[in-house]
């Protein structure tokens, strides 16, 4: 076995026990780290397929942002397991029912046309094959359309989400940053000239 | 030639067995020396913030204080490791080498001159921005895993800065890549060389300043230090580290700062290259000039921290997303302009 084959059990093995993992552990914020460990996996199996662009961008993208996002808010949660846990056996016909929909539609796109020997291996490249070159020739001539079209698509649901969320609270301190750092002191203090209240020359008896 | 000698001393070794311990072999080399530099480089920081506020610094241990860093880890590896009761057992043990193997990983990659380079990998730019934007995860881990609202609340604030900067960072190095043409680290510098004034610093200035002020934010420190905030969550997501575990942290927040100023180096610095190519300048052997514009970099991190005051948390988050965002998006429309009108091609090259 060389060196690859050995490489790529390893990362599938880890691939899919942090897989299972995600589905069956009760904690969800280690649901979402065994998700982060799956991810890097198949990034690691994907380097071994000279895929490096596709790697480097699923761990800066997905470990490196999206799940750091969702991390973020599964740790905010109060998520009360008992109560999560208490509708189970009402759900789980209908539950299974949809399970076993899902591997038979399953079986049947796989069936007869998935295997080993239905696909041969992609040819090895040689040294001086780029993977993000070859990409971004791909996707900036020949598929620039679809690209371009994704990319609109993204920005409308930003925009979407962000007018979704954007609401005035009248209950929320607001400051701005712009009249902060323009305030001068005559704006905040004043300085009143008051008598002193102890008559001079009685300081000394006091102390 | 070193190379030959070790292969004629092992050739009774398998092949692929004797690649390995070559390559393990390097990595010590890198590994070995720059944990040596983070050691000192946590003496120096006493030093220079001691000297900034007419102070001498740390000056008991061994000669003028130069046995400091030894003597500090000798102390945190004597301390007892403190897991507490009610945290996240495993994920409390492994958060601190979640944050430390993302910053040691990512030197994999850099070139300290034209041919020292473990991995002269296609896409080095990429694979050091990936690295970076793991190391957030040890902050996470263990400020979740602490079960410490200090160290929840120093971990909440780490991952919103970090995501925020991040995309910062990223944009300042696409305008790199546009420049330079190529997303391997040697090729950037190489494309920088002929002088100070062909470095990337000058037609990307606007980029430099956005990437190093990301960098300082990414690695937590001051002024945008307010996952850590002594004064409000006393040490943030560390607060319930001690001995080594605390130690592994540190020794990652430092091995961050040190690749944060060798990467703003290799980008806009000219990395290697002497300033001038004339005979003084070129005398010198090219890890000199690495080695030297690190540490003036990495002087800045701590001239930062002797100087400014802590970002309130609302204003790291304007920063982040209002000013270095645009200003990126601006810059990268620019440089695009300027590399396909001849008039300005020279300015981009």
């Amino acid at each position: 076995m060389s060196i690859l084959q050995l490489s790529f059990y390893a990362f599938s093995v880890v691939l899919v026990f942090a897989a299972t993992m995600v589905v069956t552990i009760r904690n969800p914020v280690k649901s979402a780290l065994f998700l982060v460990l799956a991810f890097f996996s198949a990034a690691c199996i994907w380097i071994t397929l000279q895929a490096e662009f596709l790697a480097i961008v699923l761990v800066l993208v997905y470990v490196g942002a999206v799940m750091v996002l969702f991390l973020f808010v599964v740790m905010m949660l109060d998520i009360d397991l008992a109560r999560l846990q208490a509708g189970f056996t009402r759900y789980l016909p209908l539950g299974s029912l949809v399970a076993v929909l899902l591997v038979i539609e399953i079986a049947l796109v796989l069936y007869g046309s998935f295997g080993a020997d239905k696909f041969h291996n992609p040819p090895l490249q040689g040294a001086q094959y780029s993977n993000s070159k070859a990409l971004g020739v791909q996707l900036y001539t020949q598929y620039v359309y679809a690209f371009e079209i994704a990319a609109f698509i993204l920005l409308v649901a930003i925009i979407a989400a962000i007018a979704l969320t954007m609401r005035k609270r009248p209950d929320t301190k607001h400051n701005t940053p712009g009249e902060q750092v323009q305030v001068r002191r005559a704006d905040r203090l004043r300085i009143v000239p008051m008598k002193p209240e102890k008559p001079a020359g009685s300081e000394g008896a006091e102390s | 030639m070193i190379h030959e000698y070790y292969l004629s001393l092992t050739g009774w070794i398998p092949g692929p067995l004797q690649y390995f311990i070559w390559t393990m072999m390097k990595i010590v080399l890198i590994i070995g020396p720059l944990m040596l530099c983070v050691a000192y480089f946590t003496f120096a920081e006493r030093k220079v913030i001691g000297y900034m506020q007419t102070r001498v610094g740390p000056n008991r241990v061994g000669p003028k204080g130069w046995l400091q860093p030894i003597a500090d880890a000798l102390k945190l590896m004597m301390k007892e490791v403190i897991i507490p009761n009610k945290s996240n057992r495993y994920l409390f043990l492994i958060a601190p080498v979640l944050s430390l193997a993302p910053a040691l990983a990512a030197w994999a990659v850099i070139p300290f001159t034209d041919t020292l380079v473990l991995a002269d990998i296609d896409a080095s730019l990429l694979y050091v921005l990936a690295l970076t934007s793991m190391g957030v995860y040890g902050v996470i881990v263990a400020g979740w895993a602490s079960n410490s609202k200090y160290a929840f609340l120093g971990a909440m604030r780490s991952a919103a800065q970090i995501v925020a900067y991040e995309i910062a960072m990223g944009f300042a190095l696409v305008g790199v890549l546009m420049v330079a043409g190529s997303l391997n680290l040697r090729e950037i510098v190489l494309h920088q060389s002929g002088g100070f004034w062909e470095w990337y610093w000058l037609p990307l200035l606007p980029l430099f300043v956005v990437y190093f002020i990301s960098g300082v934010a990414e690695t937590n420190r001051a002024p945008f230090d307010v996952a850590e905030g002594e004064s409000e969550i006393v040490a943030g997501f560390h607060v319930e580290y001690s001995g080594m575990g605390f130690a592994v942290f540190f020794l990652a927040e430092y091995a961050n700062m040190i690749l944060i100023a060798a990467l703003t180096v290799l980008m806009f610095l000219g990395g290697w290259l002497p300033p001038v190519e004339l005979a003084p300048f070129t005398w010198l052997p090219g890890l000199f000039w690495f080695g030297a514009k690190t540490a003036a970099v990495a002087f800045l991190f701590l001239w930062f921290r002797a100087t400014f005051p802590r970002y309130r948390y609302d204003q790291i988050m304007r920063l982040g997303w209002k000013v270095l965002i645009p200003v990126t998006l601006v810059w990268i429309v620019v440089i695009g302009i300027g590399k396909f009108y001849t008039p300005f091609s020279f300015f981009f090259g």
